[in-house]
């Protein structure tokens, strides 16, 4: 294991320092530092964040591996600035045993660039009907804390209650995908001004409200801890405000996607910006930024969704629903939060770190960067300018919404456990993850 | 000049009007006997159908029929496309075999604008129904025919008529093509429906609401029906059929009411008992055969206008689908 010293990095709240990282913990913060290192790292004009915690990302593997592996998943991950990702359980098979998850997680060991916790199925099959052995994913090596249908909503109130009620017994938390499935039979998009134009099947906001409102109710009734999925509608958030307001536990996470794109771009029927829950309109992303600053929304959450190119190379009905979004992240929530004052960087380290992994409950990720942690951190470069360009991401998709769009910021460098994971802006090779 | 036809918002006023007029010179071409022109000749028309579809298909294979095109006839059903061959390679099947225009109807909303956005081929793209989004060459032959019955006469348009649209509008992508071409054309549109069937943001749309037919009757100079399918009751857009067709089907009474100058239009295929009885679609005063000559004729304008060398007027889109890109 090398050691780094970094050199006249920007931390949060102060000025810049000199960070040594050695035998994967930081050893010593600190001006002009006189260390000896293997590695030294001019990061100067950079900011040294935690290791970026994701709460929603989908790694297609078992089962989907021509869309992504959990190693190329974590490779994006990586060099999108990420540590630690959970891995939805919309695999073939589903991750609702403790064996698939068991193997989720072993993939990741074995990737070494980023850490992988799997997520596990609420109900068998994700088809909502009967409970999946929660116990058992929670026993077994991969620890399982966070389950969810996602992909599909617990819309039976029974189940969803009882689910609710049972994760109690080791500290799990549902995380649900809010969707009415009556209310959005055949729905291809936001349904408003621009599906009524474009003759697609609407979407309608009160289908995620409705669910979110009998959720909290029901998380409050129980008295259970209750995660929000991309939450995507002003209505959500108000719901959302209201339920916090009580002193119930329930904490949410907002997507990039929705935090900067509408439904107008869908005008282009071009199923690159297919997404479920769909785009919605300015004023939905003037309450999210608004929520996410305020801290109503707890998290930025990826919501990364592979798909391969012939499921978006089609017309938009039958094209697939999701965009890749780790390698991004970081960029658009700079442009949609902090280039616009709505949150400085120690929010961004809140809401993409910090509070991420207290919902997940993940031990040794989302903690400051500061002497005796692990060392978990990423350098990033706030001041670059450039264009997003899909030929030369990590993941195996290309499903960009921001294809040709400019963005700012970059990733230079990211940490897991005092092991370079990115330098320079580019992957470490596997054989030198050591 | 514009390549496709995708959407009614895709023409100007001018480009509308064009239409229109070729359309009426090229119809006195059914009153000869031998009722062919040259000016497609050579030129390849692909009619990619992946729906059924009987009028429209056959309205425009005779109109290419007529300009003397070499017609193929790509019916999605016993083709390759139904053993799960993707639009994108039907497309570049279609432009390897060098269609010069691909006369397109699909299911999917949008199918239409994405052929005519990819690279996948490069022949006019000519939407003939997109799923709940657009029929445009349908409202210019509905324009064609209102402007004959009430402003007859060469570079004339619609202004200031009143044209009142009943039924499934949420479903019908004759009504939104309808309400952008005639809104072009200086057309009052009035949308009748039960609040079902309209969709939500319709209050955003270049045209009037009610929910009351009776009450609009008076004020209307062209009543255009859509088709109402059966099966939207299974879905709770409306109770019952004869619940239907008392509150917003047109009959004898409330073709009455109408002002002696106004006719009754359908785009058909007609439910007769449904949004219109037999008394009213038997009627004189209906239009929808008189529609069905005027498609060829329209159709003919379209392709003629698209491929034969004359040209549309050049004016920047007003699609929004082309403004957001």
């Amino acid at each position: 294991m090398s050691t780094y010293l970094i050199r006249n990095a920007q931390l949060l709240g102060g000025p810049a320092q000199d960070i040594l990282i050695d035998g994967g913990v930081i050893r010593q913060i600190g001006a002009g530092l006189t260390a000896e290192a293997e590695v030294e790292i001019d990061a100067t004009g950079l900011i040294a964040l935690p290791g970026l915690v994701d709460l929603h990302t989908h790694l297609r593997e078992p089962g989907r591996e021509d869309a992504e592996t959990v190693l190329t998943g974590t490779q994006a991950a990586a060099k999108g600035g990420y540590t630690a990702v959970h891995a939805m359980a919309n695999t073939f098979p589903v991750a609702d045993t403790a064996g698939v998850v068991e193997q989720v997680w072993r993939l990741g060991k074995e990737s070494g660039y980023c850490d992988v916790q799997p997520v596990g199925a609420v109900t068998v099959g994700l088809e909502g009907k009967k409970l999946a052995e929660l116990g058992a994913m929670h026993e077994s090596a991969a620890g399982v804390r966070v389950f969810s249908d996602d992909g599909k909503c617990v819309d039976d109130a029974v189940i969803m209650r009882r689910a609710l009620e049972y994760v109690k017994a080791f500290d799990g938390v549902v995380a649900q995908h809010a969707q009415e499935p009556r209310l959005t039979e055949g729905a291809q998009m936001n349904e408003g001004r621009v599906s009524g134009e474009l003759g697609l099947g609407g979407w309608p906001a009160v289908a995620e409200e409705a669910i979110i409102a009998r959720d909290v109710l029901l998380a409050a009734h129980v008295g259970s801890r209750l995660h929000v999925c991309h939450v995507s509608t002003a209505g959500s958030v108000e719901i959302i405000r209201w339920a916090k307001a009580k002193g119930w536990d329930v904490t949410a996470e907002v997507t990039p996607h929705h935090l900067l794109l509408t439904d107008e771009l869908v005008r282009s029927y071009d199923p690159v910006y297919k997404v479920n829950p769909p785009l919605r309109t300015a004023e939905d992303v003037h309450a999210l930024r608004k929520a996410l600053a305020d801290g109503t929304i707890d998290a930025v959450a990826t919501d990364h969704a592979p798909h391969p190119a012939e499921d978006k190379d089609c017309e938009w009905a039958v094209a697939a629903m999701g965009m890749v979004g780790l390698e991004t992240a970081l960029s658009v929530v700079q442009q949609a939060m902090v280039d616009t004052g709505l949150l400085n960087w120690e929010g961004v380290a809140d809401r993409m770190s910090h509070r991420p992994a207290r919902i997940g409950r993940l031990v040794g990720h989302g903690r400051p960067v500061s002497v005796g942690e692990p060392a978990n951190l990423v350098l990033f470069d706030p001041a670059y300018r450039g264009t997003v360009n899909p030929d030369s991401f990590a993941t195996r998709s290309r499903n960009t919404p921001y294809r040709g769009l400019d963005l700012p910021g970059r990733v230079h460098a990211t940490f897991l456990r005092g092991v370079a994971t990115v330098l320079a802006g580019e992957l470490v090779a596997p054989e030198e993850l050591a | 000049m514009k390549r496709h036809l995708v959407s009614a918002a895709d023409l100007s006023r001018d480009d509308a009007l064009l239409i229109l007029d070729t359309a009426e010179e090229l119809a006195q071409l059914s009153g000869r006997a031998v009722k062919k022109l040259p000016t497609l000749r050579g030129r390849t028309v692909v009619n990619l159908f992946f729906e059924d579809s009987t009028r429209t298909k056959t309205s425009f294979e005779v109109a290419e029929k007529r300009l003397s095109a070499d017609v193929i006839n790509f019916a999605a059903k016993g083709s390759s496309v139904s053993k799960g061959e993707s639009l994108k390679d039907t497309a570049l099947t279609l432009q390897a075999m060098g269609a010069d225009a691909v006369v397109i109807r699909h299911h999917a909303s949008g199918a239409p604008a994405r052929l005519a956005q990819s690279d996948w081929l490069h022949g006019s793209v000519i939407n003939a129904g997109d799923g709940t989004h657009e029929h445009p060459t349908q409202a210019l032959l509905d324009a064609f025919t209102m402007r004959r019955h009430l402003n007859p006469g060469l570079g004339n348009d619609l202004s200031g008529r009143r044209i009142t649209i009943v039924g499934d509008v949420l479903h019908s992508r004759v009504a939104r093509s309808n309400v952008l071409l005639l809104k072009t054309l200086g057309a009052q549109v009035t949308f009748v429906a039960p609040p079902t069937l309209l969709p939500i943001g319709i209050d955003s749309w270049p045209c009037e609401v009610s929910y009351d037919l009776d009450a609009t009757l008076a004020k209307t100079d062209a009543l255009m029906m859509l088709r109402v399918q059966r099966e939207r009751m299974n879905a709770a857009f409306f109770p019952t059929e004869r619940e239907y067709s008392r509150r917003y089907g047109m009959h004898g009474g409330r073709l009455a009411r109408l002002p002696q100058h106004a006719i009754v239009m359908h785009p058909g295929p007609m439910v007769r008992g449904m949004e219109i009885t037999a008394e009213v679609a038997d009627s004189p005063r209906c239009t929808a055969v008189e529609q069905v000559a005027n498609g060829v004729s329209i159709r003919m304008a379209v392709l003629y206008l698209l491929l034969g060398g004359a040209t549309l007027a050049d004016t920047p889109s007003t699609n929004q689908s082309e403004a957001a890109k």
